[in-house]
């Protein structure tokens, strides 16, 4: 994927460019709004990791709105050390698809930026959800393994959809909250692990390979397992 | 009145002073209806005699016209004899004289000089009999050239209309007088009535953040004034020692885990034999520092919530589905604690507020119950309307809090002593404090015995800008 991160902290820039491009994508760099705004309107990105606060008489909220009037649709991950609710309700306004708060852990950037991009492709309207024997339908709101029905309680089943929405990217714990839940706050209780831990039980317990995994510092990730 | 004042007011300062200006208007108001009152005495008395002599006049000299016009001046004449001989009084006064103004018949010898000749009201000092004396007469002149006189004597009238205007004339003495003092007692009373809060306004910016303004307990408006401010000062002081508080936990409470993050990286520089250990000791310095930036995060939110910004999101909503959410998102954790969580939510809890802040404080409740309880242990959770008070009790089985500390539990960073060996930021309970404040609510801590009782209590209603008087103090329940 190209990746377009738009930030000026030199330190903050060379460990994400870093960091994206040893997870395999194509990372463009730029220091300042002005610059940023240019590459963003002339080039094509998969995403657009763009830092609030510029140098060069164009911020990010600038850039972004600049962006969206030209109709350009490239999904936007807001990475802000300004942390206050109305600072991300007005990032989201202006056209953002995400809001992270500075300091972040790289694990979490990434997870973001790689779901960001799945949601742009796959916007149509999906009847059914499938990740090696498991499917989901929508409709009839059903799961299945290996032919076999899996009983799931509603809260499961978007904790499932979820994962399989994102099927084979790594969700991080505070994006469940957020997709599942809605919650915008970090419990400090490990609740989500609990709900995970009980979703596995269901899913993968009976069956001979686990598909919900455990990524180390980061959070979970569905996917087949290689043989 | 203060230096400050007087530096500021070099000139027109008796003017510019309130007391002195309500003083002012008191005794405008003093004089206006002493005189309202005087001229009302003055009408009702000599004005009455006054209008009395008027009317018998007019009657006499009606009658007498009358006659004139039927028996020409004969009659007149006749008339004129009969009344002054009918007179016992001797206070009538009637003349009549012919076109050459020779005396025709009357009590008075000669039509007074300098008289009009047309018909006129007019005042007349006689001596009647060696004795000096005012008549009040009416002049008329008659068809054929006669004119006639028809007086009474207003003597006495005028003595009484001299002994009242004297005595009217002290009375407005008197009046200015008590004006003055009234005056005086008025601009000293609001003096005395303001003194007490311009005096507590000036030792606050003196920077004594101690002193209250006096309430009177009479319960007026004063009183209230003066449990405003109090209230007002009340949460200025609070906020004064919330950011003292944070700048000491600042510099105190953050300086633990930055001392240990630091210490594990210096530890692993100095020390370490591999990159395994190495890589260990990063990873753990790092958990510390996105610990410390969690820490600053709660911060953060807390004073984002106190400084009231949030408000403006504000929405009626629905709590019962917002909280059977919550519960069904910690049950699972409690249960895998080893705990039992029991709820029992009303079908509907209609609330004004913001629905993640509320999310978050009762999340943050449900955290500690589940930090804090043994296993085996019961965590309750109840949640329904009193009157106009939503009430969300959270109750677990834990040590509590002993009553000492619990005052204090809804502070930033503090740390109750069973709470030392659990990680945790003792930001929790101040941040739900704040999101109940924010609400015009409260949180109640009380013993479930054993364990915590907390419960939020947030009216349903949208509040005004002003908070009731109790609200924003916290309140510890004891039962």
């Amino acid at each position: 994927m190209r990746i377009l991160v738009v930030e000026d902290d030199k330190d903050v820039a060379s460990f994400v460019v870093k960091g994206l491009r040893e997870a395999g994508h194509v990372v463009e760099h730029s220091g300042n709004g002005r610059d940023g705004l240019f590459m963003a309107a002339s080039e094509n990105f998969d995403a657009i990791v763009l830092d609030r606060m510029l140098p060069g008489g164009v911020d990010g909220l600038r850039l972004l709105e600049t962006l969206r009037a030209q109709n350009n649709h490239t999904p936007v991950l807001f990475l802000s050390a300004m942390a206050q609710v109305d600072d991300r309700v007005k990032g989201l306004k202006a056209g953002g698809d995400d809001y992270m708060t500075k300091p972040f852990a790289f694990a979490e950037l990434l997870a973001r930026v790689e779901a960001l991009t799945r949601r742009g492709k796959s916007d149509q309207p999906a009847t059914r959800l499938v990740t090696a024997d498991l499917e989901m339908d929508l409709l009839s709101r059903t799961v299945r393994r290996a032919g076999q029905k899996i009983d799931l309680q509603p809260r499961e089943f978007r904790l499932l959809e979820f994962l399989l929405r994102h099927s084979g990217q790594v969700v991080t714990r505070t994006m469940l909250l957020e997709g599942v839940w809605d919650y915008h706050f970090d419990p400090q209780t490990n609740v989500i692990d609990v709900h995970v831990s009980r979703l596995r039980q269901k899913v993968d317990k009976p069956f001979p390979s686990p598909l919900i995994h455990t990524v180390r510092n980061a959070g979970y990730m569905l996917r087949q397992e290689e043989v | 009145m203060s230096q400050a004042t007087a530096v500021s007011r070099p000139q027109g300062h008796l003017l510019k002073s309130a007391g002195v200006r309500f003083g002012v208007i008191y005794a405008a108001l003093f004089g206006i209806s002493a005189a309202a009152l005087a001229a009302f005495l003055w009408w009702s008395t000599a004005g009455l005699l006054e209008r009395q002599t008027v009317a018998a006049i007019d009657s006499d000299s009606e009658a007498l016209i009358g006659q004139f016009l039927q028996g020409g001046p004969k009659a007149v004449m006749v008339a004129i004899k009969d009344r002054v001989a009918g007179n016992i009084n001797d206070d009538a006064l009637y003349l009549l004289v012919d076109p050459g103004f020779q005396v025709m018949e009357g009590n008075l010898n000669a039509w007074p000089p300098r008289m009009p000749v047309d018909e006129d009201w007019g005042k007349l000092k006689l001596d009647r009999a060696g004795v000096p004396t005012l008549m009040q007469v009416h002049y008329f002149e008659l068809p054929g050239g006669f004119h006639m006189l028809v007086g009474r004597d207003i003597a006495v009238r005028s003595r009484l209309g001299l002994m009242m205007e004297g005595a009217l004339l002290w009375a407005a003495a008197i009046a200015v007088i008590l004006g003055s003092v009234g005056a005086w007692a008025v601009r000293g009373l609001f003096r005395a009535t303001i003194s007490d809060v311009s005096a507590t306004a000036m030792a606050i910016s003196a920077g004594d953040l101690s002193r209250r303004v006096r309430v009177q307990g009479q319960d007026d408006e004063f009183d209230l004034l003066a449990e405003t401010i109090n209230d007002m000062l009340e949460r200025i002081s609070r906020l004064m020692d919330g950011v003292r508080q944070v700048s000491n936990a600042i510099a105190h409470d953050l300086r633990t885990p930055i001392t240990r993050a630091r210490t594990r990286l210096e530890d692993a520089y100095q020390h370490a034999t591999g990159e395994a250990e190495l890589r260990a000791a990063v990873e753990r310095a790092m958990a510390d520092l996105d610990g410390i930036v969690g820490v600053f995060q709660a911060l953060l939110r807390i004073s984002e919530i106190e400084a009231g910004a949030r408000r403006s999101a504000f929405a009626p909503l629905e709590l019962a589905p917002v909280l059977t959410d919550l519960v069904e998102l910690y049950d699972a954790a409690a249960e895998e604690a080893g705990m039992t969580l029991d709820a029992s939510i009303a079908d509907t809890l209609p609330a004004f507020g913001d629905r993640d802040m509320i999310q978050q404080a009762v999340a943050n409740l449900l955290d500690n119950a589940i930090k804090f309880s043994p296993t085996g242990g019961v965590i309750t959770v109840a949640a329904g309307i009193e009157g106009s008070t939503l009430r969300i009790v959270v109750a677990d089985q834990g040590a509590g809090i002993p009553e000492p500390d619990r005052l204090r539990a809804t502070e930033r960073f503090f740390r109750g002593e069973a709470a030392r060996s659990t990680p945790g930021s003792g930001l929790g309970l101040a941040l739900v404090q704040a999101v109940a404040h924010l609400h015009g609510g409260e949180i109640e801590l009380s013993d479930a015995g054993p364990g915590l009782r907390a419960c939020l209590l947030m009216p349903i209603k949208p509040q005004d800008g002003l908070r009731s008087r109790a609200s924003d103090s916290l309140r510890i329940g004891r039962d």
